[in-house]
């Protein structure tokens, strides 16, 4: 990645109303899950006479069956949302990278079972499967990352593979291979920094699948653990009081929609910001 | 005379090519077709022809880039042809290579320093001032500036990206590079550059090149000698100023009459315009290759394919015109 | 005096980039006259190809026209509105680009994108227009022209796109034909057909010719007059015999002196020019080939106006002020 490419990023960044908007509340949000312990109430204290609250001057947004702040809660369960999103995209990436240019710089007989493999894994509905495993599984953050980033390497390591496919054709590739560097260390230094880019779109839009993916698991109870919350659990223990405490529903719910959108929004804009001068006209 | 750096005997190298249509039969596409030739030490041997002609897909045969389909090359007197890459390695240091792209030779990711030490580093053990070291004294001898040691590639333009790229190549001290291409994508007044660090090069290391290029007069004016190549066969070797003054090959006669002549005052030689265009390689015609396209085809070289005749002085020429001698054939 | 087919005056064409305006025309002036050949020599960079778009107002946006008239047998272009422009581009002026790979829709069969054409500008029937295409090939020298017609643009070499395209680029016998680096692309045998073609064609049909390209040789052998530009500048401008044989401006002289020298027996040493071409986001204030002119003066850096030193002969640069008038060397 070099700082021409950064400055696009920049570019597009501010030029995009939306992608700024984007941007800037996730990073709000990050913050606000960052120091959610600043928070004056402890996420997990009850206090039943207090239960059910609509937001007001106090409880910023009502609280819960319990009577737990919900504002607080909902912080707490940031931290769980995001970093299991963020975490998973690491652990799919890792795989993805690896299987892709592996697959696509060895090419042959190599790059068929390799292929094979992630066309059978991705042919198999994947959430099934997620549940599946979760029943045998011990729930829990690590199960769910490690879950989650198993069924959703396998986009990525095939833009991975098509895009080493391409380097692999470049001058300075086969110049590495004509100088005697390792396949390792080719692929290492001289086409994962290049097809850098595309992994970190991939990425991002990962974390918004992640996320939705974490928040659908929890939802059906077999993700976060009580007293542990995430966006996804507590739209789950929501659900009971649709009726009474709408609020209950409406933050969590607006959360994930809000996130992954703005995932979405930037890695639309990494994307526009990375492609190559003059191909943006082309495209509609 | 002295002795050969490389010699290369019946190359062929062949790919595979799915037929189109499901149940279509494999067809093979022949991009080299058993050529021989052979490189004497501190020698430029050009290798000229038009694009799908093989000449590139000889080079990389060489320094062995892919494997080949059969044949030899010996690389002072060791046959490379069958090395895997472990055997390889120890040539992989003696055998470098420039590319044509200057835009896409140089890893972007990468600063002068890094892109220069990388061989360097595959090849010994050198401590971090030692490379330094070396590099400066490599771009001071392509014309680059000490400044230039921590930029990117982007900032250069392609004159200077290729004089990168031959000190990368020459950090290593090779016997032999293989310059494929190197100066066709530059501009006129930068070609001439290139051209002449090549040859101050060569002239202080005595390392040899192959060089191959489209570009007629400026193979001849760097090439000791010429092999031309036709759909995967060298139809012609000659010293470079040979070739150009009597060509013998019908195919060589039209490809250098074809070059423009910037020089007005130069009677133009009689432009040979050949009819057609280069066939398919997938398709050859049978016989001699050039058949097709030949003004003096005949019967013969329709069903044989013309024997290379070694007729003095180093020249050879494969074509049913000449006898032993070189003589035409009445 | 044969009769003015173009005349461009002062013209400059910028791009508004990210990092700044790249000037990439700085100030082109010539004429065009009837059935002229007229070569452009320049390197990359040098704005010769961004003059030919200028001329067929083809500039797209981050690029304008930012100064200059460009008068079409006496009439402004740049005053046109598109609807004009389009009546005239293709019908009478047409441009054929470096390369034919991309100047062709690939997914449309040859014979509709040619037909399409013929039936947009001569408001023929579609049979009619057929009838053309096929007659248009066989002028081109493609054999077999009317399978030609059903097959697509990958079905057919480099030199038969070219074909093709010169072809449609005739279609409305333009009375101007623009070739931006038509052979760049091309081998050189396949390159030496395209040029007897164009100059053939440009016989028969009488139109006036702007040859673009790098190559010397090739505009030694197939133009009258020459324009020299680098820097976004013509340096020199003159008939292509004596201003090859005699260059007046140092960048011609150094690009003449870097090419192989052909004299048997002894190699001669190439003399490259040295340094590199000017950054057209800062273009000097003076002589754009100063810091690279082996006889560069103080004065050089105020840009010098052209001088004449023959009748038909101009240059830009000082070394030739004291020439004005008289025609001594």
């Amino acid at each position: 990645m070099n700082k021409r490419k950064w400055n696009g990023v920049k570019r597009e960044l501010f030029k995009n109303k939306y992608a700024l908007m984007a941007f800037v509340l996730l990073i709000v949000f990050l913050i606000a899950a960052l120091f959610a312990f600043l928070s004056p109430f402890d996420p997990n204290k009850m206090s039943i006479i207090d239960k059910l609250q609509s937001p007001n001057g106090k409880h910023l947004f009502g609280t819960d069956e319990y009577g737990r702040d919900y504002f607080t809660r909902v912080l707490y369960g940031a931290r769980v949302s995001l970093a299991v999103g963020f975490l998973s995209m690491i652990v799919a990436v890792v795989i993805g990278t690896t299987v892709g240019t592996v697959s696509g710089y060895f090419g042959g007989w190599i790059d068929n079972i390799l292929m094979r493999f992630v066309e059978v894994l991705m042919s198999i509905p994947s959430f099934f499967l997620m549940l599946l495993l979760n029943a045998y599984m011990k729930p829990g953050i690590t199960t769910l990352v490690l879950i989650i980033g198993f069924f959703t390497w396998m986009e990525i390591a095939r833009i991975v593979r098509s895009e080493t496919l391409s380097i692999k054709e470049r001058e300075y590739v086969m110049y590495a291979k004509a100088s005697g560097q390792s396949s390792f260390l080719t692929i290492t230094k001289h086409i994962i920094p290049n097809i850098a880019p595309t992994i970190i779109i991939a990425g991002t839009l990962n974390i918004a699948t992640a996320i939705l993916m974490e928040s659908s698991l929890s939802f059906l109870g077999l993700g976060v653990q009580q007293p542990n919350s995430s966006w996804g659990s507590m739209l789950n223990s929501a659900q009971g009081y649709i009726g009474e405490a709408w609020h209950l529903t409406l933050f969590p719910g607006f959360l994930i929609l809000f996130t992954v959108l703005c995932f979405n929004v930037l890695g639309d804009v990494l994307r526009v910001a990375f492609e190559p001068k003059g191909a943006n006209g082309e495209k509609k | 005379m002295s002795e050969n750096l490389l010699e290369v005997k019946d190359l062929k190298k062949y790919y595979p090519v799915k037929s189109s249509s499901l149940f279509g039969k494999e067809r093979v596409l022949k991009a080299v077709d058993g050529v021989n030739f052979s490189i004497k030490k501190g020698e430029t041997f050009g290798l000229v022809g038009e694009s799908g002609c093989g000449k590139s897909t000889i080079g990389r045969s060489i320094i062995r880039l892919h494997d080949i389909t059969s044949g030899n090359i010996f690389f002072d007197g060791d046959d490379i042809a069958s090395l895997n890459e472990k055997g390889l390695k120890k040539y992989r240091r003696r055998m470098q290579a420039v590319f044509q792209d200057p835009y896409a030779s140089l890893n972007p990711t990468m600063n002068v320093f890094e892109l220069i030490s990388e061989p360097m580093k595959i090849h010994g053990n050198p401590t971090p001032a030692e490379q330094k070291d070396t590099i400066l004294s490599l771009l001071d001898q392509v014309g680059l500036k000490k400044d230039h040691l921590y930029r990117y590639p982007h900032e250069f333009s392609g004159g200077q990206r290729q004089r990168v790229s031959i000190a990368r190549a020459l950090s290593v001290n090779p016997d032999f590079i293989l310059c494929d291409e190197p100066i066709s994508a530059l501009d006129v007044s930068v070609q001439a550059q290139v051209v002449n660090m090549l040859e101050d090069i060569q002239e202080k290391t005595g390392v040899t090149y192959l060089f191959i290029a489209h570009d007629l007069s400026m193979v001849r004016h760097i090439s000791n000698r010429i092999g031309v190549m036709y759909l995967g066969d060298i139809v012609e070797i000659a010293e470079s100023d040979e070739l150009y003054t009597e060509p013998l090959h019908p195919y060589t006669q039209a490809l250098l009459s074809a070059i423009p002549e910037p020089d007005t005052t130069i009677a133009k030689r009689e432009r040979i315009v050949l009819s057609g265009e280069v066939p398919s390689p997938l398709n050859a015609p049978s016989g001699c290759k050039f058949r097709t396209r030949c003004p003096h085809a005949m019967d013969i070289c329709r069903e044989v394919v013309p024997p290379m005749l070694a007729i003095g002085n180093g020249r050879q020429v494969a074509c049913h015109l000449y006898d032993e001698e070189g003589k035409i054939i009445e | 005096m044969a009769e003015k087919l173009l005349e461009v005056v002062d013209l400059k064409t910028s791009f508004y980039t990210g990092a700044g305006e790249v000037q990439a025309v700085r100030g082109v002036s010539f004429q065009l006259e009837k059935g002229e050949v007229l070569g452009i020599v320049g390197e990359s960079g040098s704005g010769k190809s961004v003059m030919a778009k200028s001329i067929m107002s083809l500039i797209q946006s981050p690029g304008k026209i930012k100064q200059g008239d460009i008068t079409w047998r006496g009439e402004n272009l740049l005053g046109k509105s598109e609807k004009q422009l389009r009546a005239i581009r293709g019908n009478e002026i047409s441009l054929i680009s470096q390369d034919p790979m991309s100047a062709l829709n690939p997914v449309v069969k040859i014979g509709k994108q040619m037909t399409e054409v013929i039936i947009r500008h001569q408001r023929v029937g579609k049979k009619e227009a057929e009838k053309r295409a096929v007659d248009l090939l066989g002028k081109v020298g493609i054999s077999s022209p009317e399978e030609r017609l059903k097959q697509y643009p990958h079905e057919l070499s480099g030199g038969m796109k070219q074909r093709i395209m010169i072809g449609m680029s005739i279609s409305c016998q333009p009375e101007l034909l623009i070739a931006d680096e038509p052979t760049t692309a091309l081998d050189v045998t396949i390159q030496s057909q395209i040029l007897n073609l164009m100059s053939a064609l440009k016989d028969k049909e009488q139109m006036a010719l702007i040859l673009i390209t790098h190559d010397l040789g090739v505009v030694a052998e197939n133009c009258e007059r020459v324009l020299v530009m680098y820097g976004g500048l013509i340096m020199e401008e003159g008939p292509v015999k004596e201003l090859f044989q005699n260059p007046k401006h140092p960048y011609t002289e150094g690009l003449l002196r870097s090419l192989p020298k052909r004299s048997n027996g002894v190699k001669e040493r190439l003399v490259p020019i040295q340094g590199s071409p000017p950054d057209l986001l800062n273009p000097p204030q003076g002589c754009p080939f100063a810091d690279r002119c082996p006889y560069v003066m103080d004065k050089c850096a105020e840009l010098p106006p052209y001088f004449k030193v023959d009748s038909e002969r101009k240059t830009m640069c000082w070394l030739h002020e004291s020439e004005e008038g008289d025609n001594h060397e």
